[in-house]
């Protein structure tokens, strides 16, 4: 569920981008409304509205009048291209950092990755 | 369709402005402000005795303010037939009341003219509250369900909740959010829920207002609090940098290293520069945020905040 440590409406609108990462939501399928969605997890209408307008803001999901809101047709490719834009920066930048502190070689790191990654 | 925008704004608005309270020497309430838009869920938040009871109490018509004023949908409350019916405030359902609870219900159904008999007795179904009971042969937690029900069924515009969850139990707590939820949805009002349970409640509110010694401490966005505070630990002069000018809500140093919780708006290129320097920097959770708001030497520190 949703802890206190970050503002709801974005763990909302992060949510809802990792079910579009893992198939879970497809592109064209409709997400709950935000008063289900509120009600299911129980928190403020306002709030899970703030994290959907988030999402339609950029271009994730969209609107049709009166239907609903739906996941858009490029959003799982969108978010991929994003999250490979980071992932660099977020994940294998603070793991070289970490390896620097500890001693470990770049070498070392790229032996491990080959030997390990058939096994994974 | 509905349109819940506009049924929101049809809530009503409560304006407290300079508003006091003593009782003999004792002084409930000290001045407080405050503007709460209608339509939205607030959370009154404090710790016990910092004024919670009294300032419900005076937007519910139960007490006169020593001075100062309040509003609510632009009229004053106190003594005023109109409004009666559009407000209810139900506490932990410790009233003595010696009538059976479908007769409770009855007494609501004449007092609140929006009430839902009903849903009054879907509720009384779900939170297995027995109906030709009284009060007093009900357990703490079947009471507080009745306090609960009241304040749902009576569909009152502007409903208060005074830690009426108290003797329930969890599973009943989460049915009761899950009802507020869906019917505050349904028929949008005000509400203000005050508790001093930050955790379980947060989600459930769009603002927050933080009380202490009967003085307003924060009015803000749940979600904007939740983004506010930090503690930074790390190498004490580095943190004493990255703390430079936030006002600081606590410190603490155990040999080189130094812990500090500050409120404001770390932004980001602080956050970067704090974290290349080698020190941790996390969010504060709005429990602990109200924790070192409402400290007992928390004074100084509440005039910073305020400003």
């Amino acid at each position: 569920m949703f802890d206190d440590r970050s503002p709801i409406y974005q763990q909302v609108a992060e949510r809802i981008k990792e079910d579009i990462l893992s198939g879970a939501l497809r592109e064209g399928d409709q997400v709950m409304s935000t008063n289900q969605y509120a009600a299911f997890y129980r928190i403020n209408p306002a709030t899970a509205a703030k994290g959907f307008h988030e999402l339609v803001q950029e271009g994730i999901l969209h609107k049709r009048r009166g239907i609903g809101m739906f996941v858009s047709p490029d959003a799982r490719e969108r978010l991929l291209r994003e999250r490979r834009a980071r992932f660099f920066a977020d994940l294998v930048d603070p793991m070289l950092a970490q390896a620097r502190l500890l001693g470990i070689s770049t070498a070392e790191i790229i032996r491990y990755i080959r030997e390990n990654r058939g096994n994974k | 369709m509905t349109h819940p925008r506009a049924d929101r704004r049809a809530a009503p608005a409560v304006e407290i402005d300079r508003l006091t309270v003593r009782y003999g020497r004792t002084t409930a309430l000290d001045g407080l402000g405050l503007h709460l838009d209608g339509g939205r869920i607030y959370g009154l938040i404090g710790r016990n005795g910092s004024g919670k009871t009294t300032l419900l109490s005076v937007l519910a018509a139960f007490r006169r303010p020593t001075s100062g004023a309040v509003r609510v949908a632009g009229e004053d409350p106190f003594e005023n037939e109109r409004l009666t019916g559009d407000i209810c405030l139900v506490g932990e359902g410790g009233h003595v009341l010696s009538e059976r609870i479908e007769r409770v219900f009855a007494l609501a159904r004449d007092l609140r003219p929006r009430w839902d008999d009903g849903y009054a007795r879907r509720l009384a179904d779900r939170f297995e509250v027995p109906l030709h009971r009284t009060p007093r042969q009900l357990s703490r937690g079947q009471r507080s369900a009745v306090a609960c029900i009241l304040g749902l069924a009576s569909r009152a515009p502007l409903t208060m909740f005074d830690e009426s969850y108290l003797g329930m139990d969890a599973p009943a707590r989460y049915a009761f959010y899950e009802e507020l939820l869906n019917d505050y949805t349904a028929h949008p009002r005000t509400v203000i829920i005050s508790t001093h349970l930050v955790e379980e409640f947060a989600g459930l509110f769009e603002e927050v207002i933080m009380i202490h010694r009967g003085r307003l401490v924060v009015h803000d966005g749940a979600d904007a609090l939740r983004a506010r505070g930090a503690t930074l630990t790390g190498p004490a002069e580095q943190v004493q940098r990255a703390a430079a000018g936030l006002t600081t809500l606590r410190e603490r140093q155990l040999g080189g290293i130094r812990e500090v919780t500050v409120y404001g708006p770390l932004d980001e290129q602080r956050r970067r520069a704090a974290q290349a320097a080698g020190v941790h920097v996390e969010p504060v959770p709005l429990q602990d945020l109200f924790v070192h708001l409402t400290a007992g030497d928390g004074d100084r520190t509440l005039a910073e905040v305020r400003r």
